[in-house]
């Protein structure tokens, strides 16, 4: 996510485009992405201790690639639709949004239907379920998941472009501030699914405003504002244990996830 | 393979970690001196750590070839910075600044272990016979910006985003909130703790939030310029440059700033080191000192705003005036300082209640 948010800001201060920067985003994170995919996929690498790695490593160069563009206020990601709509009371909560935020929406459509309704979605969920099946009908398991890989790192990269583009229009080091590590929850809560995971963004999204609109008003007397701050990861749990409880053992995860591919011929 | 016995490996190891200690014995004092910074966030944050940066650069340019300075950026207050602070020790830093209010127990636990180093702790509170403090009164910053907002607000709400509600944040809000109720009783301020120093996201959705609770006047304690640009955005009245002049921001919602000035300090401790009369104290000038400066005044402020702020300040300079002068009550109704009556220093270090006026 940082060096998506760095690489949109740079991008996006020196060229004046958005949509640039946007892109230049995706393509850097994907390439960053291509480290951890080469590790775990090629080299068979623990994932878990590789993506902490990659963590670390986005960290510090987004730092050193931001030097250059820190103290630089540069124009938020406005709605492309014209003014009178975009500031319009009513319509603005249609019309009044960042692209950015209709791409996230339109995503969410598209990642569930290519995952449904498309063979090569078939393909991906297999290669994740059983990759020995897959294996052996012939599919490349190997080059699925490195396509899967630069996937997830282009959408973080757009994720992280954000920051700069939309919520705070300038860059400084660790601008995204670990807000990316609630994916981990997310994903558990919405037990892999598209349209949950549309939901439960927005969940949490809503329970993180509740937190600061509290403080903000000065009501923290009643509640106080942790709770807020806790309640995306204690319904997250609370998801975990109700997926346990009711089908015995059958998991809402792809069964592969985090073993590394290893054909035994 | 003869040589990796399990025995001299250890012998071998066992004699590495002795070579340290012999670095140790010729650490003789000729070369310059070397001095190292530990900070909390990085200089380009435009506010608090650039501020400190910009104190480093004034002891270069007085001293020269005779100091070297090591500046280390983005160190979290917690028990990683003790690993800094050691090892900036162990490298022959004989003056060691920790600019930030975290790093206080781990520097009196390292200043232990290397008691011919010099340690100054910014706004921290605690001292030993190398571990001094030091700090700026930002709250005489706090009380001419607060005179400001008395006379700007229109909807009589101030949104003010802190860091940790310790004392330095809480005097900050307390001689804020004084200084604008004695121009507009009715001002109220709302204010958000984000648990951070340094979170640009976090600022800017705290402005946003504050801002649709009424406020049209932003403060913070947070450093960076992530709440000015929410200002601008919003187009709300304004807010205020914190540790620095933010005004290349956001230029129309840039009211002024509290500038900090550490380099009167500075070079006023390597000069007693130098001479070998340093001491253990808590240095704590303020605008009179010039260690606290106030920012522009934005063009759009009209003529007799600016002259109270400006008398407020000089009001504080000349010592006419004190911005923590009773009656004052806290915000649960108990009268804490009597008519007429000041709070002294131990009185705002130990201060946890917030006065009339504040929601926390």
């Amino acid at each position: 996510m940082l060096i998506g948010a760095v690489v949109a800001f740079a991008v996006t201060y020196t060229t004046g485009n958005p949509w640039l920067g946007i892109l230049l985003a995706a393509a850097a994170s994907a390439a960053a992405s291509m480290i951890f995919a080469f590790l775990t996929l090629s080299l068979s690498a623990n994932q878990v201790a590789t993506g902490l790695a990659l963590t670390i490593f986005g960290t510090g160069f987004s730092a050193l690639f931001g030097q250059a563009y820190t103290g630089k206020p540069i124009s938020i990601f406005r709605s492309i639709f014209p003014e009178a709509l975009a500031t319009h009371p009513l319509w603005r909560l249609v019309f009044g949004h960042s692209p950015l935020v209709y791409f996230s929406l339109l995503l969410v459509v598209a990642v569930w239907w290519f995952l449904k309704k498309t063979r090569a979605g078939l393909i991906l969920r297999a290669v994740g379920e059983n990759d020995l099946s897959a294996h052996s009908i012939g599919y490349s398991v190997i080059g699925v998941r490195y396509a899967a890989v630069a996937f997830g790192g282009a959408m973080a990269g757009i994720g992280g472009s954000c920051f700069p583009l939309l919520l705070t229009p300038q860059w400084a080091e660790r601008l995204t501030a670990g807000r990316g590590w609630i994916a981990l929850a997310l994903v558990v809560f919405a037990a892999w699914r598209p349209f949950r995971l549309f939901g439960g963004a927005y969940l949490f999204g809503l329970v993180m405003t509740i937190e600061l609109y509290t403080k903000a008003s000065g009501g923290t007397k009643n509640v106080p504002s942790e709770f807020w701050a806790a309640l995306p990861y204690l319904a997250t749990i609370a998801v975990l244990v109700l997926i346990s409880l009711r089908r015995s053992g059958h998991s809402a995860a792809p069964a592969c996830l985090g073993k590394p591919f290893l054909p035994t011929n | 393979m003869a040589i990796f016995t399990r025995r001299s490996v250890l012998k071998i190891g066992g004699a590495s970690l002795a070579l340290p200690l012999l670095g140790q014995a010729v650490l003789a004092q000729d070369g310059p001196l070397k001095i190292g910074f530990v900070n909390v966030g990085p200089k380009d944050d435009n506010g608090w750590t650039f501020g400190h940066w910009t104190g480093a650069k004034a002891l270069e340019a007085e001293f020269g070839d005779k100091i070297e300075i090591t500046f280390v950026e983005t160190v979290p207050e917690g028990p990683d910075c003790e690993r800094v602070l050691r090892e900036l020790a162990q490298q022959g830093n004989k003056i060691i600044f920790a600019t930030s209010f975290g790093f206080g127990d781990y520097v009196i636990k390292v200043a232990r272990e290397f008691p011919d180093v010099i340690f100054e702790h910014a706004t921290g509170y605690q001292r030993s016979d190398n571990v001094g403090t030091y700090n700026a009164r930002f709250h005489e910053g706090r009380a001419v910006m607060g005179t400001l907002a008395g006379h700007l607000s229109k909807t009589n709400t101030i949104g003010y985003i802190g860091s940790f509600p310790i004392p330095e944040v809480v005097m900050g809000i307390n001689a804020f909130t004084l200084a604008a109720r004695k121009i507009n009783p009715d001002i109220k301020v709302n204010v958000v703790m984000l648990s951070s120093w340094h979170d640009p996201a976090k600022e800017a959705d705290a402005a946003r939030a504050l801002i649709d609770q009424g406020a049209d006047i932003l403060v913070q304690h947070t450093d960076g310029p992530a709440a000015l640009q929410v200002a601008e955005e919003r187009g709300i009245v304004g807010g205020f440059g914190q540790g620095a002049d933010m005004s290349a921001f956001a230029p129309k919602s840039h009211l002024s700033a509290i500038i900090d000035v550490w380099a009167p300090h500075y070079i006023q401790v390597v000069n007693d080191v130098m001479a070998g009369t340093w001491v253990s104290d808590d240095s704590w000038p303020g605008i009179a000192a010039g260690e606290v400066v106030i920012g522009p005044y934005n063009e759009k402020i009209p003529a007799d705003v600016v002259a109270a702020a400006e008398a407020v300040k000089n009001g504080i300079v000349d010592g006419t005036l004190n911005p923590f002068t009773g009656p004052i009550v806290d915000n649960a109704g108990t009268e804490r300082v009597a008519a007429g009556a000041v709070v002294d220093d131990a009185g705002l270090w130990a201060m946890d209640w917030y006065v009339e006026g504040v929601n926390a």
